[in-house]
């Protein structure tokens, strides 16, 4: 069971370019801003550019992020298997977005601040990782998130085989607590959009718990 | 709202001025939103016109005052200060007001007035912001009262020669440009002297992000941001000004501060 959910994502599927299309269409989006505000066009990134862009890859990645969390529910409920070619894509691009959320975070902020020394730069880093707690937990879960980005092409999954690459993944759940928790120490006061960020994921992970608990006590468990 | 009728100063600094559309479209404003846009979206819904300050506390003349008796319209004056605000970006804005000070001693404080305190405005209905506990609300400010005394310490009533936009916190606000944003509060609507220092919004909510002084101090690594440099708002995106000592203003404030440890006294 467990196997056959895996290789089931290995198949063409109308839902897998849909799905690509629209985990693009917000990169393409902030893309296309930026190419308007260095034309010194009219543009949508506001008066701090460099502030949008952090928010709005930071957004991106966690809300993808949940989304690919809300898929194995979404198969149960529905009971519409073909969800699940589409799930580890949709992973992926949570840590593409957090890729370049961290990006922008390296080269916009710290490269600036370090009047581009890159040595400079990393000693930011350094700094904000040991010293700023939001900073910490956004690293931790952007570090988290590279094995599991690492591991998701098809030659990997056999390579690790079926059981093996699962318990690995498990790991996406502490990286999307962590992430919350960032997004949460980021803001400052009682604000109330990581709450609605948690909220949601404690729905997510309870569904989870309650599902476990549940094919304990039966006699055959079922994946993922 | 009309043009003010104002005396320039030489209140200046060689920056060149932030575009207005920053200075009242990219705002902190709690009360009407989190997000920097929300003030210039929700903040006309607020009711400014007529508009009291009730003062309270240890002074000579106490009660409510409508806003034409705190701050003399006929004596207005135009300062361009540098606003820096803890998140690391800055502005520079052409302020029109009243030294804080005049304002203060018609009031005739006594002997047991050594801090002064301040109070935002606040309707729920009015401030959709106040709706979610973000701070506790309202928002509280203060300052010591030799800071208030301050020759830079500033009530603005207007900005590029205009009554303040409500965003920018109508119709009356403290400026205190070598201190960071926050301090200087919006939309006042109580001021007290008090004898011991006063609750301040931030401080209540993150005491070792934000202190009560609160100056501009590059040398003091916030648990938030690196306070070295900052972002000018307006200005060139790849590049950071270096953050100044009380924000440039050492010269006119310093001397506040002799002998006081300002990253215990933050």
């Amino acid at each position: 069971m467990a196997k056959r959910a895996v290789l089931r994502s290995f198949g063409r599927h109308w839902l897998k370019p849909l799905t690509f299309w629209l985990l693009a269409l917000p990169g393409l989006w902030l893309g296309w801003q930026w190419a308007m505000l260095l034309n010194g066009q009219p543009h949508a990134l506001g008066f701090n550019p460099i502030e949008t862009t952090h928010r709005f890859l930071g957004d991106t990645a966690l809300r993808v992020l949940l989304i690919s969390l809300a898929v194995t529910p979404f198969r149960d409920i529905t009971r519409w298997l073909p969800v699940m070619k589409v799930r580890r894509r949709i992973g992926l691009a949570a840590f593409w977005y957090a890729l370049l959320h961290v990006a922008a975070y390296l080269g916009l902020d710290l490269l600036i601040a370090a009047n581009m020394s890159v040595a400079g730069m990393f000693a930011g880093l350094w700094e904000d990782v040991a010293k700023r707690i939001y900073i910490t937990l956004g690293m931790a879960a952007f570090v988290g998130l590279i094995p599991l980005a690492v591991t998701s092409f098809n030659a990997m999954v056999r390579w690790l085989g079926a059981r093996r690459w699962q318990q690995l993944h498990w790991a996406i759940y502490p990286v999307a607590i962590l992430a919350v928790l960032h997004h949460g120490f980021m803001e400052k006061g009682n604000q109330p959009m990581p709450w609605i960020h948690g909220g949601i994921l404690a729905l997510l992970l309870g569904y989870r718990l309650v599902r476990s608990a549940r094919n304990r006590s039966r006699p055959s468990p079922a994946a993922s | 709202s009309g043009g003010l009728q104002y005396a320039g100063t030489g209140y200046s600094v060689p920056d060149p001025l932030t575009p207005i559309d920053a200075v009242t479209g990219y705002n902190n404003f709690y009360e009407f939103g989190v997000d920097k846009s929300d003030p210039a979206r929700h903040a006309h819904e607020m009711s400014v016109d007529p508009w009291s300050i009730e003062v309270d506390g240890h002074a000579g003349r106490t009660g409510r005052f409508a806003l034409e008796d705190v701050v003399d319209f006929s004596a207005l004056e135009e300062r361009i200060y540098r606003l820096r605000c803890v998140e690391a970006w800055s502005m520079v804005i052409p302020w029109i007001g009243v030294p804080l000070a005049g304002v203060l001693q018609q009031f005739e404080p006594t002997a047991d007035a050594r801090y002064v305190a301040f109070e935002t405005y606040l309707d729920r209905r009015e401030m959709r912001g106040t709706r979610f506990p973000v701070l506790d609300w309202p928002y509280v400010e203060g300052l010591r009262m030799d800071e208030a005394m301050n020759e830079l310490a500033f009530l603005a009533v207007g900005l590029y020669g205009d009554v303040l936009p409500n965003q920018n916190g109508a119709p009356v606000r403290l400026v205190v440009p070598w201190k960071y944003g926050y301090k200087s509060i919006k939309s006042i609507t109580r001021i007290s002297f008090v004898s011991q220092q006063p609750e301040t919004a931030w401080n209540k909510a993150a005491p070792n992000e934000y202190g009560f002084y609160s100056n501009v101090n590059p040398n003091r690594a916030h648990p938030r941001w690196s306070q070295q440099t900052e972002r000018v708002i307006g200005g060139n995106l790849f590049n950071r000004r270096e953050t100044e000592m009380f924000n440039g203003y050492s010269e006119q404030v310093a001397h506040l501060y002799a002998g006081m440890d300002l990253i215990e006294n933050h």
